[in-house]
């Protein structure tokens, strides 16, 4: 007998619902491990080691977002390098009047998070082509908004000023620190929202939209939260940026390059799971450092191994994974458990295609 | 004056807008999903015609002959299979399975042509020729020819889609593929010839583009889908002859917006989409039940 | 199986002809074994029947019984789990819908689903574009149904109900099928318009149609079938012509009520098989 037929046919009192507690416990310790020793490489590896890392760190962010987006609010937003612009220039901005670009760096991920209620509420009525389309609209408008203004730097950018006194292994010191906390921050943040009500209601719209909102769940809501939220992260990786990059360049921080980049490493990764951007980001910088004299070649390879993941292996490679080893590590689910016993199995609904 | 100037010119330019536009509401409206490689697939055929002008030494309206037909037939195998296995998985992975086309097909040219941009150059006297209307405003006669190509494309595709066999079958598709599928007509089939018709549009527009300005491989993206997008939203999601208002409106507000500051002119556009987006986001010509 | 009351056993597959059918050879159409799902609901359990050329095959039950399933399996929009479907002793369960069109298994789907951007006459020339050759074409849709032919520019969305479905009936017949499925003709209409629908049939089986029709309304069913079976939660209660069923029995079989059917494995254990395994 299945489970289900199992569960249904003791008593209900017999039967508890549980997070999966003892799983969290040892991610919780293994992430924090990793946290550390990576807080620590400054002291140990070279600027140029750490600045790969920060790149990484930023796609991390990126791709987190956008997996977020993507594989559970159900938006393709191809636009998501607005947010990257907007926090490098909120950066830019700040500094120009005084502000350390790193005390700058939540007030423009806050900002960016307000940012995207009015763009929220211009293309929230279209429907899912069109509304990719319409993000990457909005960012090309903004980016040529932006190019307006030469106290900003124009068209060409200009360097960002507030770094005066600091020692170069000094700021590589603290830009590394400042991306690997927003990316923590992000990823930590991700989490909780899964496992919180409206990653409840967000999980139910990935598997089946129409059967969530019948069911009452606030699905306009949700997706406004998570635009929100996807703007304000991918804002700080804009600002992280433009602090790495010691400079805000409207084409470079607008391009559509950013969509790829986090859009690719999540697909091969694996949407809608929160280790896929994970596993991505890590494929993705591989590939870049071995391909890198080959520019053009990374991109081409990776929109083709995306095109063929996303058609035969849609949950990516942390999918594949996760089939055969049935592994979470950042489980969001629920167990069935009967008093006293282990855990007889998930309770997974069929999966809708 | 140069506003009237400016202003014909805007109308005129969105006939060209309408070539680009047209293809992307007849996919919308047929599979209801947007190609987001439409644009580049525009640039493509801008490449081919270049390239069989180099070899051959056609004049350039002969390449226009042989470049649609091979973007036509091209239209119908990518749909068949590429796009028709990720329309099989659902909007997300057509949506992104186009992205990722889009992606390939930009570096892929960026490797091979490098990011030089190139003309469609016809040397011929019809192309970089000029008419005056008094002593203030000067037309190009290559963009009446393309408004009149833009027009005449517009009333066969309407002529195609009301009267043909196959125009009904896809409008019949678009309306309820397995009720279209009881009467005995292979949906996925239609989807191709929808998608021949389309790419034959964008390949006509991409020509034209080509003439007219200069394509580089981001040119699919940043100019040719979403002027196209633009057009469509302004003039009406669902409505052929809407997508040539739309044009005509995007060009307008672009070559006011370039009166108004020489640097402007895409940003003009642009906040008029975003302003329709706001106020009608149904856009100027209501939709029409169908395509 | 004298007296008509069958269960679909697994071994039906040489079942022999009931007594009382038209002996007219080998059927025109057959199912054997059809075991259907809706994701792990099993909506067909092991159905088998067989419709000869010239009949009027009526499929009754409740809703949920899987009749629906059933016709949608044999038109080819539902892929079964097992079983098959023969027209003409060739096996077409592989075949893609539009595929047994153009063979002759002709759908007309529940709640009609006409071409709202189309007109009337264009619905019926999407139909017609890959006919069978055979007596039907737009003249003759027009004849049987007088009201269209000064009426087939408009919109079908304008159309009253008992209209869209005419149109959606004659939108089938233009495609000259030799089995014509209608599903839930009665779905929405006023009864004097079921009626009247329904009593276009004789004409329609006067031109060598044959007709497998799936109906809530049973007393509308055995008024037109020459041979009924009722479903009840996928599995079959009841076989049989109209004149060899009481009411009595058509009831028990409907509801699945206890002595229905005299066949192992009936409605009783049926109805907890909404689970597999």
């Amino acid at each position: 007998m299945s489970v289900a037929t199992q569960a249904a046919a003791r008593p209900a009192e017999q039967y508890r619902v549980t997070r999966s507690r003892r799983n969290v416990a040892w991610t919780g310790a293994g992430a924090l491990i990793v946290v550390v020793v990576l807080a620590f490489f400054p002291y140990v590896v070279y600027s140029g080691t750490t600045a790969i890392l920060v790149q990484g760190f930023i796609v991390l962010t990126l791709a987190s977002m956008w997996n977020l987006l993507a594989g559970y609010a159900g938006l393709v937003s191809v636009g998501q390098q607005a947010f990257v612009g907007l926090g490098a220039y909120f950066v830019l901005i700040l500094a120009l009047h005084g502000t350390s670009p790193f005390a700058a760096l939540p007030v423009a991920a806050i900002g960016c998070g307000v940012a995207a209620l009015p763009l929220w509420w211009l293309v929230s009525r279209l429907r899912s082509g069109y509304f990719a389309i319409a993000t990457w609209v909005l960012a090309a408008t903004i980016m040529l908004v932006i190019e307006r203004f030469s106290s900003i730097g124009g068209g060409s950018g200009m360097p960002l000023p507030g770094f005066a006194g600091l020692s170069s292994t000094l700021l590589t010191a603290y830009t590394y620190w400042a991306a690997l906390a927003v990316t923590v921050v992000a990823l930590l943040g991700i989490y909780l929202l899964l496992r919180s009500r409206l990653g409840l209601v967000l999980t139910a719209i990935r598997d089946d939209e129409v059967a969530a909102r019948s069911s009452g769940a606030r699905v306009g809501l949700a997706r406004l939260l998570v635009f929100v939220v996807a703007g304000a992260g991918c804002g700080a990786a804009g600002a992280v940026l433009a602090i790495s990059q010691l400079q805000v360049q409207p084409s470079a921080d607008f391009s559509i390059q950013w969509t790829a980049e986090m859009a690719f490493a999540v697909i091969i990764g694996g949407l809608g799971t929160i280790e896929g951007p994970i596993l991505g980001t890590i494929l993705y910088m591989v590939l870049q450092q071995t391909l890198a004299s080959f520019n053009a070649w990374y991109l081409i390879i990776l929109g083709l191994v995306a095109i063929v993941v996303a058609l035969f292996a849609r949950r990516g490679l942390w999918g594949l994974v996760d089939s055969r080893l049935n592994l979470r590590l950042f489980p969001v689910g629920y167990w069935l458990r009967l008093d006293g016993e282990r855990p007889k199995g998930r309770l997974a609904l069929p999966r809708r295609r | 004056m140069a506003w009237v100037n400016a202003i014909i010119q805007g109308v005129l330019t969105g006939g060209l807008y309408a070539l680009f536009a047209c293809g992307l509401s007849l996919i919308f409206g047929v599979m209801k999903v947007v190609n987001l490689a439409h644009g580049d697939l525009a640039v493509v055929a801008g490449y081919i015609a270049i390239g069989v002008i180099t070899v051959t030494h056609v004049p350039v309206l002969w390449s226009v002959v042989i470049v649609v037909p091979v973007m036509a037939v091209l239209g119908y195998v990518l749909q068949r299979t590429l796009i028709q296995s990720a329309l099989d998985r659902g909007v997300l992975i057509t949506l992104i399975v186009t992205f990722g086309l889009s992606i390939v097909i930009e570096n892929g040219l960026l490797q091979f042509f490098t990011a030089n941009s190139r003309g469609i150059g016809a040397g011929m006297s019809l192309v970089t020729g000029s008419f005056s209307i008094g002593s203030q405003i000067q037309i190009a006669w290559l963009l009446v020819l393309i408004f009149a190509v833009a027009v005449a494309v517009l009333l066969g595709l309407q002529y195609f889609l009301s009267r043909s066999r196959y125009g009904r079958l896809i409008r019949a598709v678009a309306d309820d593929k397995e009720a279209a599928q009881l009467a005995g007509a292979d949906y996925r089939h239609v989807f191709g010839i929808a998608a021949a018709v389309a790419f034959a549009t964008v390949a006509l527009g991409g020509i034209a583009f080509g003439m007219y300005s200069d394509l580089d491989p981001t040119t699919g993206t940043d100019t040719i889908l979403l002027f196209a997008f633009a057009a469509v939203v302004i003039g009406g999601l669902g409505s052929l002859w809407g997508t040539l208002l739309g044009g005509v409106v995007l060009g307008v507000a672009q070559q006011i917006g370039a009166q108004i500051n020489i640097s402007d002119e895409l940003l003009a556009g642009f906040i008029v989409f975003l302003v329709v987006l706001a106020v009608r986001p149904q856009g100027l010509i209501s939709r029409r039940a169908g395509s | 199986m004298t007296d008509g009351v069958t269960d679909a056993a697994p071994q039906a597959a040489a079942r022999p002809s009931p007594a009382g059918r038209p002996a007219s050879g080998p059927p025109l159409l057959e199912v054997r074994d059809l075991v259907a799902h809706h994701g792990q609901l099993r909506a067909l359990n092991g159905i088998s029947l067989q419709v000869h050329p010239g009949e009027v095959y009526a499929i009754i039950g409740a809703n949920g019984a899987g009749k629906s399933t059933l016709l949608r399996s044999i038109a080819g929009l539902h892929q079964p789990t097992a079983g098959s479907v023969l027209l003409d002793g060739e096996d077409v369960t592989r075949l893609r819908p539009e595929r047994r069109a153009r063979q002759g298994i002709v759908m007309v789907p529940e709640g009609r689903r006409l071409f709202g951007s189309l007109s009337v006459e264009e619905n019926l020339k999407v139909g017609a574009t890959y006919a069978r050759p055979g007596p039907w074409g737009l003249e003759q849709v027009y004849d049987m149904f007088e009201w269209m032919r000064e009426r087939r520019g408009q919109l079908t969305a304008q159309l009253s109900g008992g209209e869209q479905q005419a149109v959606a009936i004659g939108r089938a017949l233009v495609a000259n099928p030799r089995v014509l499925l209608l599903d839930e003709l009665s779905l929405g209409l006023a009864p004097v318009v079921v009626q009247r629908i329904y009593g276009m049939l004789p004409q329609i089986l006067a031109t060598g149609l044959t007709v497998l029709l799936v109906e809530q309304d049973v007393s509308q069913a055995l008024a037109v079938a020459s041979h009924i079976q009722c479903l009840l939660e996928g599995r079959t209660t009841l076989e049989g012509r109209p004149a060899d069923v009481t009411a009595d029995r058509v009831e028990a079989a409907y509801f699945g009520l206890a002595g229905a059917t005299s066949a192992p494995g009936g409605a009783a254990e049926g109805s907890k098989s909404l689970w597999p395994g």
